[in-house]
């Protein structure tokens, strides 16, 4: 916070209000129009509402941008809400809080970004998360005063970013509210004099604690707005604060500890200082980020190994809003002990079963909002844990939709029994059920004689030769594997229980191995709407490969994992995994060249998680809709999302 | 969490005599002028645990601990004071209080333990694994603090006792074997099936249980259904629960079946069960290879369940005040080397002289010593690594080195006490000269005595 806010301290109100639209020759692409703020949310939020096929990252530049902007210094509070509405737009469509019922948006801040809120389109909810940011301050300064000039800072940096993302005439127009002239003759007596009051206390507050920069940040900007000094000013800026003062008794306010639910956003850019700051503030896993990481992978998160689970044990019992059973599957994530698109999938859901049987909705709370608030909580909790996978993140949206979509006059046990019918529906059917046609599919196109090959161990391709097997199919596996996790030597441990016969081998031996292999069977993460298939990494190589000598490679992944997303690289949407996994051999402890590899400044470790399989490597994709090209990915994805969202 | 704590805070300890007494039971020791309970109900304040049962042997014991928990945690802690018989064990103090369980996990607590190792670290490895027990075991001192002082090197030859042999697997995850040192004659048995199951153990003996343990209600009840001979839970209990852990008996009837069963009835199905599909993707750990066979033929499902262990960090300080040496040396550690777990601010000397304390001319109190309120000292005085309770008397020319004296006492002119402990209401004529001496309460020590490593203290009146 503190660095936000000091380079405000020498800025002149007058003049943060022009740096603050900052490239002059944007700001006069038009004559500012009066016009309030709302229509131009309503004409964003279609765009921010609609699931928009191309995710395009934002700019890298930002961050310059940024802090090339960044003296300029206080926004009207209304800013900051038209931020947080605003950011919705270039987020790609894979975002689990999409549904997000409107209570729970009201307390979100700019980093929540949902639709369900710029929907709304209403400033009065924007402004209603500032009185928690306000009346902390206010605490703070035991100044209630001066805590309206704080508000309107609290969050700039991120509202100046994202004004950058909005075309000129919408901040004009949001421009207005601020210091129209209208807003500006509601000044009362009162209120001027307790402004005044306010900066004298201010200032005496200011003087002992200089070291303080939250009492010397208030002190110096209420020395900033003396109405001797900036006499225009100060008034303006007080009326919108004011405005959102009257518009906040309005709109419903949420207990300070809601929050902390906030879902952060999934794909946060972790190279933002700023969003990670704050994402660090409210997260219930204590997070020390690593610090040599590869510079093109900035924006992922990657954490300080072995620091997160013995903070997250030693609070276990500090975490009460986390109900134990999500706390047990977050716990099981952080130390790997499940993992697997499928599995981790069917934890989660358990998980959020269980806490929904539990559940009992507080007095004069709906179920409908309140559960969802609970579940955005357990979310954040687990993203905090491990990134979600896309299959998580398809299997949240649909818990959500069907809390949504409950009818209300339900009691509250009808309710919950509904949505553990339908958590159990979407487990059966979206993943065993369509694993069981998936096998079958598969298995026709098993002939005996095959070599089939896979890389790492994919649950469904097991399945797939498991049963292949039991069908008296004469046909061997070869299976591929590679550090660190050695996730193939578990697959072969349970293939040669069963009898059959296998050839086990590292990735770097591929090309040899190859030679011989008809098939190859793959797992996947993700299925991409460009046919683009996103699994644990190496995928891609042995799909080349294979794709080189002519093997058909067969992709076997249920269809709840697709994804509308379009991603041309493995760069932009990753998982980091722990740099120390691959310095280190195991069962090798003399091979410690990279032992205190931390301690170098030119050295970065790059544990990538996930790549990214080209579609032109993959033959055919087995879904439980059948066997399709890769070209006709786009078109199960139209039909599940329709379905999915309609059952 | 659906977690409920049990402090076991015992009764007049025999192996505490002559420190404790009918009127200071165990539990209300004092460690740097507070009593040891208030160390382990702090830590769990801390943490946010409010709602605990402290289980006390004896009627008298239960009566003045619980008086003095509800001056001192008034409205903080919501606390159940439970009286069992006397001699009951710690198997039987969970026994005695069972109808009052009802959480899904019981955390049991030691009420001597002076620790900072946060309680919820052990909870949070326990559901990891939904472990059927899970032990805290923190480093044992290896050769104690190099400043111990006097009272270090000869006393250290007395407690070999003290530490456990411990087996664990690779992970340091699952307790394969523990047995304490007593019991370890010239060899251990370990047995084939855990050691073919594991293909590796590690055997370490510088691991010292630290009474911390997370049990499964249901399991833990079981236990102490079935085996009514079992006294204590550290000795009869959790070995027990080590030992059968490949062919558990107590999951076969009971809600537990299904949780920790799960993988291996779905190994019988041919059908998909989500449950098999986190059982391939969640890393095995012995427990779920073991029944699979050594060939993977899964020739027979056997039940199992996990016994874990949480190894707390080396920089953790961890004690249990169960001997007179321990006594001594955590009220050392408390105001030395572990002082954060004291709770008071040192002064720029290193100690604390709490501000009604009266120090007379050239009375020098040392770094590492904490005075009591209203304590006053004659002159020329020395304090050194010492613990003075409330209200003392000191004369002047009197020489304290790492000892304890606790509330009330009066000490004459001249004295000298080294590496004592004293209690409270004691009074020493002038020129007492004490070495490595416990004092009982009330006992008067005539003047111009002198004793070397002796325990002085009223007859009981039993």
């Amino acid at each position: 916070m503190d660095p936000r806010r000091v380079p405000r301290t020498v800025s002149d109100p007058k003049v943060r209000q022009v740096g603050f639209f900052a490239p002059p020759d944007r700001s006069q692409s038009g004559p500012p129009a009066p016009i309030s703020s709302s229509p131009p949310v309503s004409e964003i939020s279609p765009s921010g509402n609609s699931l928009s096929p191309v995710m395009i990252p934002p700019p890298r530049n930002l961050s310059s941008d940024m802090s090339r902007h960044f003296p300029p210094a206080p926004i009207s509070p209304l800013r900051r809400g038209r931020g947080a509405a605003d950011s919705s737009i270039p987020v790609g469509s894979y975002n689990p809080s999409e549904f997000i019922s409107p209570t729970a948006t009201a307390d979100f801040s700019e980093d929540a970004l949902s639709p369900g809120w710029s929907r709304k389109g209403n400033s009065a909810k924007f402004a209603s998360s500032l009185p928690t940011g306000g009346i902390g301050m206010v605490k703070q300064n035991k100044v209630p005063a001066s805590g309206l000039t704080m508000v309107s800072t609290v969050r700039m940096p991120k509202a100046i970013k994202e004004k950058e993302r909005v075309s000129m005439e919408e901040v004009q127009m949001e421009q207005q509210p601020g210091d129209s002239k209208p807003l500006k003759e509601k000044t009362t007596k009162a209120e001027r004099r307790a402004l005044q009051e306010a900066q004298r206390a201010a200032k005496a507050a200011a003087k002992p604690e200089g070291s303080k920069a939250q009492a010397a940040a208030s002190g110096v900007n209420a020395v900033n707005a003396s109405p001797g000094k900036v006499p225009k000013a100060t008034p303006s800026k007080k009326d919108s604060s004011s405005v959102v003062a009257s518009e906040k008794r309005g709109g419903d306010r949420q207990p300070d500890k809601d929050r902390k639910k906030d879902v952060p956003h999934p794909r946060m850019q972790f190279d933002d200082e700023n969003r990670v700051e704050k994402a660090k503030k409210r997260s219930v896993v204590r997070q020390t980020e690593a610090r040599s990481r590869v510079e093109l992978f900035r924006h992922l998160p990657q954490y300080e190994h072995g620091t997160r689970l013995p903070d997250l044990e030693s609070r276990f019992f500090q975490l009460d809003p986390i109900h134990p059973a999500v706390y047990k599957v977050g716990v099981r994530y952080l130390s790997g002990d499940i993992s697997g698109g499928n599995s981790r999938c069917i934890a989660m859901l358990q998980a959020f079963q269980e806490s929904i049987r539990d559940y009992s909705t507080p007095p004069e709370k709906s179920l409908i909002r309140d559960l969802t608030t609970k579940i955005n909580g357990y979310v954040s909790f687990l993203i905090e844990c491990r990134p979600l996978s896309i299959s998580m993140g398809n299997a949240i949206r649909f818990l959500k939709t069907r809390i949504n979509k409950l009818v209300l006059n339900l009691s509250e046990s009808e309710a919950k029994s509904s949505i553990l019918l339908d958590i159990d529906r979407f487990i059966n059917e979206k993943i065993i059920l369509a694993d069981k046609v998936i096998v079958k599919h598969a298995v026709t196109k098993i002939r005996d004689g095959d070599v089939l090959l896979t890389y790492g161990s994919s649950s469904v391709v097991e399945m797939i030769l498991l049963h292949a097997h039991e069908l008296g199919k004469q046909f061997r596996v070869v299976i591929v594997d590679s550090r660190p996790k050695l996730e193939g030597q578990m697959l072969l441990r349970r293939l040669v229980r069963q009898g059959i016969s296998c050839t086990y081998t590292h990735i770097n031996a591929v090309s040899y191995v190859m030679l011989e292999v008809t098939r190859v069977l793959l797992g996947a993460s993700s299925v991409l709407s460009n046919g683009t298939v996103y699994s644990r990494v190496g995928t891609a190589s042995v799909a080349m490969v294979a794709h080189q000598f002519h093997v058909p490679v067969l992709i076997c992944c249920e269809a709840y994992k697709f994804h509308e997303r379009v991603q041309l690289d493995s760069i932009c949407s990753n998982e980091l995994g722990d740099p120390d996994a691959i310095a280190r051999v195991s069962g090798r402890t003399e091979i410690n060249y990279l032992e205190g590899w931390t301690n170098s400044e030119n050295l970065q470790l790059l544990n990538l998680i996930y790549d990214v399989t080209p579609s032109d490597y993959v033959s055919m994709i087995i879904t439980d809709y059948g066997m399709i090209p890769p070209t006709s990915v786009p078109v199960i994805v139209r039909e599940y999302q329709r379905e999915h969202l309609w059952i | 969490m659906d977690f409920q704590v049990v402090v076991l805070a015992g009764g007049f300890s025999k192996s505490l005599v002559p420190l404790v007494s009918k009127e200071v039971p165990k539990a209300l020791l004092p460690v740097a002028n507070r009593p040891v309970l208030s160390y382990v109900l702090d830590l769990l304040e801390q943490k946010s645990l409010k709602d605990l049962i402290v289980v006390v042997e004896g009627e008298t014991a239960a009566l003045s601990v619980s008086a003095w928990i509800s001056s001192t945690y008034i409205d903080r802690l919501h606390v159940e004071v439970a009286a069992v018989p006397e001699d009951v064990g710690t198997a039987g103090a969970i026994r005695a209080i069972h109808h009052r369980l009802t959480a899904k996990d019981i955390l049991v607590v030691s009420g001597d333990l002076v620790c900072d190792v946060p309680p919820g670290a052990v909870a949070a490895a326990h559901r990891r694994h939904d472990a059927v027990v899970t032990a805290l075991l923190c480093s044992a001192p290896v050769s104690g603090p190099s400043d111990s002082g006097s009272s270090g090197a000869k006393d250290k030859a007395k407690k070999p006792g003290r530490y456990n042999i411990i087996a664990l697997d690779p992970t340091k995850q699952f307790l394969l074997h523990i047995a304490a040192g007593a019991e370890v004659e010239k060899d251990i048995r370990v047995q084939k099936s855990i050691l073919r199951a594991v293909s590796q153990m590690e055997i370490r003996s510088d691991l010292m249980d630290a009474h911390v343990y997370a049990f499964k209600r249901s399991i833990l009840q079981d236990v102490l259904n079935q085996k009514e001979t079992y006294q204590s839970l550290r000795r009869d209990v959790l070995p027990y629960l080590v030992r059968s852990q490949l062919r558990s008996e107590l999951l076969s009837n009971g809600v537990q079946s299904e949780e920790n069963g799960n993988g291996k009835d779905a190994m019988q199905n041919v059908k998909i069960l989500p449950s098999q599909l986190l059982a391939n993707a969640s890393t095995p750990s012995f427990h779920e290879l073991y029944p699979l066979g050594p060939d993977g033929s899964a020739s027979m499902t056997r039940k199992t369940h996990k016994c874990c262990v949480y190894i707390a960090n080396k920089s953790k300080y961890c004690a249990r005040l169960n001997s007179i040496q321990a006594f001594s040396d955590i009220n050392r550690d408390v105001v030395g080397d572990a002082n954060h777990l004291s709770g008071y601010s040192f002064s720029v000397h290193n100690n604390v002289i709490h501000p009604s304390a009266v120090l007379g001319s050239k009375t020098t109190v040392g770094p590492q010593c904490v005075l009591g309120d209203g304590s006053q000292m004659g002159d020329k005085c020395s304090v050194k690594k010492s613990v003075i309770g409330r209200h003392c008397r000191i004369g002047s020319n009197v020489k304290v080195v790492s000892s304890v004296i606790m509330d009330h006492v009066t000490i004459g002119d001249g004295c000298s006490i080294q590496g004592s402990v004293i209690c409270s209401n004691v009074q020493l004529q002038d020129r007492v000269i004490l070495k490595d001496c416990q004092v009982g309460a009330g006992f008067v020590v005539t003047a111009g005595s002198e004793y070397k490593a002796e325990s002085l203290a009223k007859k009981e009146k039993l």
